[in-house]
């Protein structure tokens, strides 16, 4: 009798402890999405406080509803310039993605194309975008194509080495039935190593993406110094030439908000792609 | 009962004369191999970990080719689609379904998904996993997975199939469960199958004839017949036969591996 008092007790107490599990699972989910929510809202009354408590004028920092003004107010312009960016950000992205990939499976193929040109790319990588700009500027005259240029620069270095580690990163045992069974070079990389490259290629993508946005904020910089451009990084200048700190926030908050999207919708590609076979897309259920 | 059972086998498929590996760090893996494989031979090289069972099953898959000595194929030219491998692991694909899995082999060679269809769905029936075929690698267990990869192995209907240590890794029941299956298919059918163990159990109750392995440098030790009738089934564990035949087994690879003594009432029995 005492035995089976103590099962049931255990069962209880297993329950409750699966209970508080579920629980506390719950909370999480709620929290990951609320937490970072309320600490922005007590930010921006802070924000707002401030400004009001130490009189800071509003051409030094604006107060947030002045900003949020001044996003509907001058949402015209903001938004085309918006459009502007995110157009040389994603031309520049399909770029990374062609060029990245591409260029990757020629260093598959064979192992002295990728000696002889994987140093390039590190070069092109590590020098900062800022100081080969001008040289860009000098040899493209089309404006589109400096901005270009210089975004893909910047984006498909995470692209090229991701997925050529992930092709180089194919079970040999894999490799092995292929050769048994005949497989050509195409089917190989066509059957196996793309696939397999997958995971790998949309991290690598996640990253290229924000860079991409990046890369185009920046080089519409260096270019809007000669006054040229129309994206969002000239409004900022010209923001901030004419001392309107409020359009400068604005444009600002969307560039932010921008990448914070870019990264979301990938990172929901990503995850949708590989819902099915790979552990870092794997939900709680095992 | 053996004039019966060795009636089944045919005559010699391959002959390994004197074949030799050396890799390039001068690790000698195989040195004068010494073998014959029979049509129909269900053959176990058993052995110590590194001794080269492994090289020698690659060597006769044709995925490297041996520094001395030759391979000497016998009957019809042996073509690619001849030879099915079954790894260790299951090697699967895990972003193909089961049915993808195992229709690879064909589709490499050129086969479209429809006209594969009736073959795989054969061979799938035949590893009892008629209704995964939409299943995903991770959906299934390691059983499970291990079967799609017997499958695999299997749908080009080859006329050999090597296995290096398929089952090595999965738990006692489910591995029993799969000798038993794999007997039922190659009864059936009768392919020749090289099969790589660890296990003097698993190698006894499976095949006809064994191999026995010694290490450094890998070469072959012994052999002996596996006197016992097929079918076999579950009740063959545990008869008097299978314990005969696995203490001569179990004693022949002690002696491989230099290890004398305990076994001394071993040896007065063969
Ligand atoms: N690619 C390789 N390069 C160099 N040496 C190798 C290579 N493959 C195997 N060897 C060596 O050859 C020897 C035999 O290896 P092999 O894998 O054939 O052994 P095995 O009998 O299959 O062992 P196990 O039972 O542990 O799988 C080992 O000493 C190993 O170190
Ligand atoms: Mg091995």
């Amino acid at each position: 009798m005492s035995s089976t008092e103590m099962q049931g007790h255990e069962a209880v107490m297993i329950d409750a402890e699966e209970m508080r599990r579920a629980r506390q699972r719950k909370m999480e989910k709620t929290g990951k999405w609320l937490l970072p929510i309320l600490i922005m809202c007590v930010a921006i009354f802070m924000w707002d406080r401030i400004c009001v408590w130490n009189e800071i004028p509003r051409y030094i920092l604006p107060r947030p509803g002045e900003v949020l003004a001044t996003l509907i107010e001058d949402r015209g312009l903001l938004f085309s310039s918006l459009v502007n960016t995110l157009k040389i950000t994603f031309l520049s992205l399909a770029l990374a993605v062609a060029g990245g990939v591409g260029l990757s499976v020629l260093f598959t193929q064979s192992k002295w194309v990728e000696m002889s040109f994987f140093p390039f790319a590190v070069v092109l990588q590590v020098t900062p975008i800022v100081a080969i700009f001008p040289l860009i500027n000098i040899y493209v005259d089309n404006q589109t194509t400096k901005l270009l240029l210089c975004a893909w620069i910047v984006a498909f270095f995470p692209i090229l080495s991701n997925t050529t580690l992930g092709l180089n990163s194919v079970d040999r045992n894999l490799l092995d039935l292929f050769k048994l069974n005949g497989a050509s070079r195409w089917q190989t990389l066509w059957h196996l190593r793309l696939p397999a490259s997958m995971p790998y290629f949309l991290g690598g993508l996640k990253i290229a993406g924000g860079l991409a946005l990046i890369g185009a904020v920046v080089a519409e910089f260096v270019a809007g110094a000669s006054g040229l451009s129309s994206g969002l990084a000239s409004r900022i200048i010209e923001a901030g030439y004419r001392l309107n700190a409020p359009r400068l926030f604005a444009a600002l908050i969307l560039i932010s908000f921008t990448g914070i999207l870019i990264f979301l919708v990938l990172s929901f590609i990503s995850n949708r792609i590989l819902r099915r076979w790979h552990e870092s897309a794997l939900t709680q259920e095992r | 009962m053996q004039p019966a059972d060795k009636a089944k086998t045919g005559g010699p498929q391959l002959i390994l004369r004197s074949v030799g590996k050396v890799f390039g760090n001068d690790v000698v893996a195989l040195r004068d191999v010494d073998m014959t494989i029979n049509q129909g031979d269900f053959l176990s090289l058993l052995g110590p970990s590194g001794c080269g069972k492994s090289t020698a099953l690659r060597l006769i898959a044709g995925l490297s080719s041996p520094t001395s000595g030759i391979l000497d194929w016998r009957g019809p030219v042996m073509g690619k689609a001849d030879i099915g491998f079954v790894f260790q692991e299951p090697t699967l694909m895990p972003w193909a379904s089961v049915f993808d899995n195992v229709w690879l082999p064909l589709r490499l060679q050129g086969v479209s998904r429809a006209d594969a269809k009736p073959q795989v769905e054969e061979v799938l029936s035949q590893v009892n996993l008629t209704g995964f075929e939409n299943a995903v690698p991770r959906e299934l267990s390691g059983g499970m997975k291990m079967r799609v990869s017997i499958a695999r192995g299997l749908v080009t209907r080859p006329r050999v199939l090597l296995m290096d240590e398929p089952f090595a890794a999965l738990d006692e029941i489910t591995r029993f469960q799969l000798n038993s299956d794999l007997l039922t298919l190659w009864e059936r059918e009768r392919f020749t199958v090289i099969f790589v163990t660890h296990s003097v159990f698993e190698s006894v109750f499976l095949s006809n004839r064994i191999v026995v392995m010694a290490a450094h440098p890998g070469r072959v030790f012994g052999e002996m017949d596996v006197d016992a009738p097929y079918p076999r089934d579950e009740t063959f564990r545990t008869s008097e036969d299978y314990a005969h035949l696995t203490r001569k087994a179990s004693s022949l690879l002690r002696s491989a591996m230099g290890i004398e003594g305990e076994g001394g009432d071993d040896h007065v029995l063969h």
